[in-house]
């Protein structure tokens, strides 16, 4: 083995960064226990959505609410922002340009938004159709659950517009590089928890 | 790391490992790729039955996470024991509670005769 030992989940900071590197190690360890016990969180929900995914109470099901090809798209752009927030884990590692940086940030800003105003048309679309949370316990399990997720995606926008503003006010110092770095597992973690929802509740739902 | 004599930090090669590590985002994102648009696929154009089709889902989606653990979160065997032991034991923590709670509710319905599918 050439390579440093990691020593924190997501993309480490090579000792090239002094510091921060050490720094980083326990602000990590924390953040990561606190996504396993979201995880945690988000698998009870799971677990109540699947336990009253057949109580219509006679309201409209899977069938008429779900709309594969939206579904498809927000997949979609929720994978392509974790590939920038990848590439803006690497610009942050190899200290390429501030702007680079913001660059890939921004990409990341612009594809969560896309992804939040998909997802709220959507639940417009199901509204419409009589599909809302107080119609049957199908529906609240719903609603508890995919907003849910959609709510951490709008908490991580907000975070990375204050990141990049701390970052245009105070420079790429320790707090700006951990707060990236954290963000960056939380937004990773989110697509995670994306593949679950798409399977458990989209696919398996129109099977 | 004065603390890691294994670990000389000037043999490796800033721009090969940049290169690794941006080749092993790509691929994470191709393969989670792939493995998105198979089950979508699945459901909407080929009519399978529901079981099998459950299945491939189930599958699919457990190794796309797992590649998005490895290339995205970049957790690997080689981490610290903690980080790995936290992940086990909150995997441990999710299946024994999403588990029973679903085992205990799909019996229940059962009992009471509510409608099951």
């Amino acid at each position: 083995m050439s390579r440093e030992a990691a020593k924190y989940p997501g993309l480490n900071l090579s000792s090239a960064h002094g510091n921060d590197h050490e720094a980083a190690e326990s602000l990590m360890f924390g953040f990561w226990v606190f996504l396993m016990s979201d995880a945690i969180l988000f698998g009870m929900v799971f677990a109540t959505y699947v336990t009253s995914v057949h109580a219509t109470a006679g309201g409209p099901g899977p069938y008429q609410l779900y709309d594969i090809k939206s579904i498809f798209v927000e997949t979609l752009l929720l994978l392509a922002s974790s590939f920038t927030f990848g590439m803006a884990s690497l610009a942050l590692k190899y200290k390429h340009s501030t702007p680079r940086l913001i660059g890939w940030l921004a990409a990341t800003l612009i594809l969560g938004v896309a992804f939040l105003c998909f997802e709220l048309h959507d639940f417009s679309t199901m509204f419409a159709k009589g599909g809302v949370p107080s119609r049957s316990g199908f529906l609240s399990a719903f609603f508890d659950l995919v907003p849910l997720h959609g709510l951490h995606v709008a908490g991580g926008c907000i975070w990375l517009i204050c990141l990049v503003g701390q970052i245009a006010r105070y420079g790429l110092d320790t707090k700006a590089k951990l707060g990236i770095m954290r963000l960056a597992l939380f937004w990773h973690f989110l697509d995670i928890v994306w593949i679950a929802i798409f399977s458990v509740v989209y696919l398996a739902g129109l099977t | 790391m004065s603390e890691q004599p294994n670990a000389p930090v000037d043999g490796v090669d800033p721009m090969q490992e940049e290169r690794r590590e941006f080749r092993s985002y790509v691929w994470g994102a191709g393969i989670a790729l792939l493995l998105t648009l198979v089950p979508f696929a699945l459901v909407h154009w080929a009519g399978l039955p529901r079981m099998p089709t459950l299945i491939v889902i189930g599958i699919f989606a457990l190794v796309q996470i797992l590649i998005h653990f490895r290339c995205f979160l970049h957790i690997s065997f080689a981490h610290k024991r903690e980080d790995l032991q936290l992940i086990l034991f909150s995997a441990l923590l999710l299946t024994i509670m999403v588990g029973g709670t679903i085992w205990i509710m799909a019996s229940l319905a059962l009992r009471m005769a509510m409608p099951a599918s």
